[in-house]
């Protein structure tokens, strides 16, 4: 493997680096006046990163194709899907953010510029096949979420969000270390493949103390209960443009990282972590659900609704097969477009003096003053819940079928009647919205940028999204065909 | 004779010393950096124990990155400490209740 193909297949993260230090200097000398024309040239560069993924996916002839660096690091189909997803999802709710930010006078050139790091961090979290380099890749983009997360300075929540995120977030990262130096420890390496084969000779106690630390720490990224409880103030308390990027990118990053760590390193011990997935799983779901009834803060309520969501993610990966694997990445990409569609229109929802409306008191009546808005939320929350005939509908079809294919049929039926209890809360957003009487005065009009990302999301979510299906099942396939080899 | 074993219980404490310290501290956030300190360096000390013991340098590198990203954890938790306290005017563990339900 010559340096040059290392370098090629890096590319995307290279060039996102590159690109990120010379913004940085921009934005230092620009100051604010820059920062509109930051965000521009950080959509591009995503969406060109976006694009230059999507030919290594092409060119991806399983995962021994795209090893680089000494197998520090593999660009095969898996993680060039994930990075698909990644980038575009970033790039999506950078094209909305600015907006929020001016209104309170607080946008900077340096924002953009932490999105871009953040992703440079994610795509390495996808494409980590070692022990370091994923750690570095989890740190890069948790760092600048952190940052992210308490941008608005001024304000008290933002910043409270903020520090509760940072001393969840690095308690997280140090139980996955925790759990990765007993790996190493115990294997001697940290290579994937390394720590496989040293499993499948020889599968020591305190190895599996290693696995269960690097799945509890994982289950906080992904915010899988038991270790969720920092989700919802997080959600409510960051920027909602914050907040937008947190439940799709790095969700996509986490459940990447998971399930490569899972298949790849941890394959042998199936066993072993399929009953901490299936908990999870199935707690997720649950008190995801439960958790949403009661809550006024639409924020909140997508909080809950985003652990719900992981834990049917979840029962794709219990499966632990390649369709359970291409059920995750199906889920994934649809969940990314319905999560970024739903946060898009709550930025959209502002009374007239520019405050953003977040409870279910603003948004009453709704459909009266914003029809065309008021029934793009209807779509997406009914493709939250997973009613047919919207796409969210599909991927939950993919990941039950996945579960009762290896044969976890009580899984998938608690599953299944747990997301009708689910079904409750995003239905009293429509009752809310369609029958309850206006209360607040709601501006009337937004911004063309928020139209084009809402249209683009419902357009996907909608039932045109099941022209998808096809291209959708044969992309995920192929990457979930990534791991064929380790099982 | 010291072996593998005494530094692997060493910071297995030190790691819990770190996580207790999280959730058991009732008094100031500075602290809780303190204990995410202790963490990280918990893990680099077995790091660089199993290093030693298996005869390996990965580990002593790994170490080294774990630092560096200690270093910049560090001073990302303090920044945000700082805008807190400036809007809040406390750090005490028991404030920090803006957001919850």
């Amino acid at each position: 493997m010559s340096y040059a193909t290392s370098l090629y297949l890096t590319g995307a993260e290279i060039g996102l680096s590159l690109a990120g230090l010379v913004f940085l200097l921009v934005a230092a000398w620009g100051g604010p006046r820059s920062a509109r024309m930051l965000t521009s040239l950080t959509v591009t560069a995503l969406i060109v990163a976006a694009i230059f993924s999507a030919q290594l996916f092409e060119q991806a002839t399983g995962e021994v194709a795209g090893r680089a660096f000494g197998d520090l690091y593999r660009a095969g189909a898996f993680g060039s899907f994930a990075k698909i997803l990644i980038y575009l999802a970033a790039a999506a709710v950078l094209v909305v953010t600015p907006s929020f930010f001016e209104q309170r006078g607080a946008y900077r050139g340096e924002y953009p510029v932490l999105m871009l790091f953040n992703a440079v961090g994610m795509g390495m979290m996808v494409s980590a096949t070692d022990l370091m380099t994923l750690y570095i890749g989890l740190e890069m983009s948790s760092i600048a979420s952190y940052v992210l997360a308490s941008f608005l300075r001024n304000d008290d929540r933002s910043a409270e969000a903020g520090l509760k995120y940072f001393v969840l977030g690095a308690l997280a990262s140090g139980i996955i270390l925790y759990g990765v130096s007993l790996v190493y420890g115990f294997t001697g390496t940290t290579n994937y493949e390394g720590v496989r084969a040293a499993f499948a000779a020889d599968f020591a106690t305190g190895a599996l103390f290693g696995v269960v630390f690097v799945l509890a720490g994982l289950a906080f990224k992904v915010s899988a209960v038991p270790f969720h409880m920092w989700t919802p103030d997080v959600y409510e308390g960051a920027p909602t443009p914050v907040t937008a990027f947190f439940a799709s990118a790095p969700k996509v990053a986490a459940m990447g990282m998971l399930v490569r760590m899972a298949m790849d390193p941890f394959a042998g011990e199936v066993d072993s972590w399929r009953q901490i997935v299936i908990f999870a799983a199935l707690a997720s779901i649950v008190v995801g659900a439960l958790g949403a009834i009661g809550q006024q803060n639409l924020k909140r309520l997508l909080a809950y609704s985003s652990i719900n969501n992981v834990g049917f993610i979840l029962i794709g990966l219990a499966a632990a097969t390649p369709s359970g694997i291409s059920g995750v990445m199906t889920y994934l990409a649809i969940y990314a477009a319905m999560v970024v569609g739903s946060f898009t229109a709550l930025l959209m929802l502002r009374d007239p003096e520019g405050n953003n409306l977040e409870t279910f008191a603003d948004i009453s009546g709704l459909s009266t003053r914003r029809p065309a808005l008021a029934w793009s939320l209807l779509a997406l929350m009914f493709s939250l819940a997973g009613i047919p005939p919207l796409f969210g509908f599909w991927g939950k079809f993919v990941v039950f079928q996945a579960a009762v294919q290896a044969d976890l049929v009580a899984l998938a039926a608690i599953g299944i009647a747990a997301s009708v209890i689910g079904a409750f809360y995003y239905i009293k957003f429509i009752k809310v919205m369609f029958f309850d009487e206006p209360v607040r005065e709601v501006e009337a009009t937004s911004p063309m940028s928020h139209w084009v990302v809402l249209a683009i999301c419902v357009a996907i979510i909608s039932p045109l999204g099941y022209l998808l299906t096809i291209p959708l099942g044969e992309w995920t396939a192929q990457a979930a065909a990534s791991f064929v080899a380790a099982m | 004779m010291i072996g593998i074993e005494h530094y692997i219980v060493v910071s297995a404490i030190l790691f819990v010393l770190g996580v207790l310290g999280i959730f058991l501290n009732r008094k100031n956030i500075i602290v809780i950096l303190m204990a995410i300190e202790l963490i990280l360096l918990s893990v680099n000390l077995q790091l660089v124990a199993f290093s030693a013991f298996l005869g390996d340098l990965v580990g002593q590198v790994f170490a080294m990155f774990v630092l560096t990203v200690a270093a910049a954890e560090a001073a990302v938790g303090l920044a945000i400490l700082v805008i807190y306290f400036r809007g809040r005017g406390t750090i005490a563990v028991d404030d920090v209740d803006r957001l919850k339900g």
